[in-house]
């Protein structure tokens, strides 16, 4: 068999991913988006994984001693220090000459846009081999449901109320995909929970890459966003198809749309049936639309 | 279902002595003090008949609980909270939430 051709990667798939479940036992609210992403990015990783989560509900809900729901070797790490701490294991684990592994920081919005940013950006600068997965859940949950730099314009929280004065949050959602981009990461990418097959693809690709991976995945959370458990996978999926959310990739210098919807599904609906978008007026809407629509066509214009 | 297939619950016993804490931060792997059972008020109920067994459920379970069981699907009912996530995403509409009873 010759050994010049690259191996392809092979595809995960349902059928074949491996039948382990490395996060189980948590203690995440039912119908958790961050959850889902984090099990089946795991999945994929496989057992010689090594997980770093920084303050969160990820860290919250996995490590409750004596019970420790990662199958994995995973550890808690400071709120804003995930990325320093991915960074030396994965130094830790070259030292001492390991093969075949993988290390794995997964933070939340907060922990990636906001406070754990600065580690987040000397990681990428150095390009440590890091996969860095960041679960967007628009706001600090673990908390108590503060804003974000990735909570977006008009959502209710508990530090931007609704009210007559203001329509909650009035700062828009930070341009994190971008902002990561442009430090020339070797491979960054958007997804959703509510396109798990597509997240599945994202986190296999990065798997098989060296140095700093980046991937951004859209994660709902029915206990902050006030939507039923049951649809926390199709809410996921309805921000991508009102596009408020987007699915991309940005590779080798390329940014590359992986979804360019010929007709947005209603982001109103999509609005209206949560409870931190409910009392949003036809205004705000229309505000939270035509940015929509100025970014679809920058993105357009610059990454087609 | 076959055990061997799922993390199973095991016995915490409580340290007696300062020596018998773990060394650091650490704990065991995969470690798991209690079930999650309780916090359900619906369970998902699978129709065999229905299912095509094409695994949706089994990717969107955010808890994991479902398992691929001699190509049929089988719920951890340790673990599994109720969210309704697989019923909701399944597309021959297999899985049906039941009230569970007292
Ligand atoms: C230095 C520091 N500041 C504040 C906190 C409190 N804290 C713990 S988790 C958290 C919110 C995390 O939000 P995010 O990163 O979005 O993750 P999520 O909880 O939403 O999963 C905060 C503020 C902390 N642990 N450490
Ligand atoms: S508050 Fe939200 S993110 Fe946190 S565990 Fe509950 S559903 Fe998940
Ligand atoms: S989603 Fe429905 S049809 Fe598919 S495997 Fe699950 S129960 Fe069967
Ligand atoms: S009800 Fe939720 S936790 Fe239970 S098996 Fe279905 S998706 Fe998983
Ligand atoms: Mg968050």
């Amino acid at each position: 068999m010759s050994n010049t051709e690259p191996l392809a990667i092979k595809r995960v798939t349902p059928k074949n991913i491996t039948d382990k479940e490395l996060f189980y036992g948590h203690k995440a609210c039912a119908g958790c988006g961050g959850s889902l992403a984090v099990r089946l990015a795991l999945k994929v990783l496989g057992e010689r994984t090594f997980s770093a989560f920084p303050a969160g509900c990820m860290a919250a809900v996995g490590f409750i001693y004596p019970q420790m729901a990662f199958k994995n070797n995973s550890i808690i790490t400071t709120f804003p220090g995930v990325a320093s701490m991915a960074a030396g294991i994965a130094a830790g684990a070259k030292a001492l000459g390991l093969e075949d592994y993988k290390t794995v920081a997964f933070a939340g919005d907060g922990g990636t846009a906001d406070i754990g940013f600065q580690a987040l950006s000397g990681m990428i600068d150095r390009n440590d081999d890091v996969m860095y997965i960041c679960y967007d859940n628009e706001a600090y949950m673990n908390t108590g449901i503060q804003k974000s730099g990735l909570t977006p314009y008009g959502t209710k929280t508990t530090t931007t109320p609704a009210g007559t004065n203001l329509p909650g949050s009035v700062t828009h959602k930070k341009n994190l995909f971008e902002i990561i981009a442009a430090h020339d990461i070797a491979y960054a990418a958007t997804a959703s929970i509510g396109y798990p097959q597509d997240f599945i693809n994202k986190v296999n690709k990065a798997k098989h890459i060296k140095g700093t991976t980046f991937i951004h995945v859209y994660a709902s959370c029915p206990t902050g966003w006030g939507t039923p458990t049951h649809t926390a996978v199709e809410i996921a999926k309805e921000a991508v198809d009102c596009g408020l959310f987007y699915l991309a990739e940005y590779e080798d210098g390329e940014f590359k749309l992986n979804k360019n919807p010929k007709e947005f599904a209603s982001a109103d609906e999509y609005l209206k049936k949560q409870g931190r978008f409910r009392h949003l007026t036809d205004e705000d809407i229309k505000l939270v639309t035509d940015q929509r629509d100025k970014k679809w066509e920058r993105m357009r214009k610059q990454w087609l | 279902m076959d055990n061997s297939i799922k993390p199973q619950k095991r016995d915490f016993v409580r340290p007696q002595h300062i020596n018998d804490y773990p060394v650091g931060p650490q704990f065991e792997a995969g470690f798991l003090a209690e079930t999650n059972a309780g916090w359900r008020t619906f369970r998902p109920v699978v129709d065999h008949d229905k299912c095509v067994y094409c695994l949706r459920c089994y990717i969107v379970c955010p808890d994991g609980t479902i398992f691929k069981d001699n190509d049929k699907i089988n719920v951890d009912l340790d673990y599994c909270k109720g969210c309704g996530v697989c019923a909701h995403e399944c597309p021959k509409d297999a899985i049906s939430m039941v009230k569970e009873e007292l």
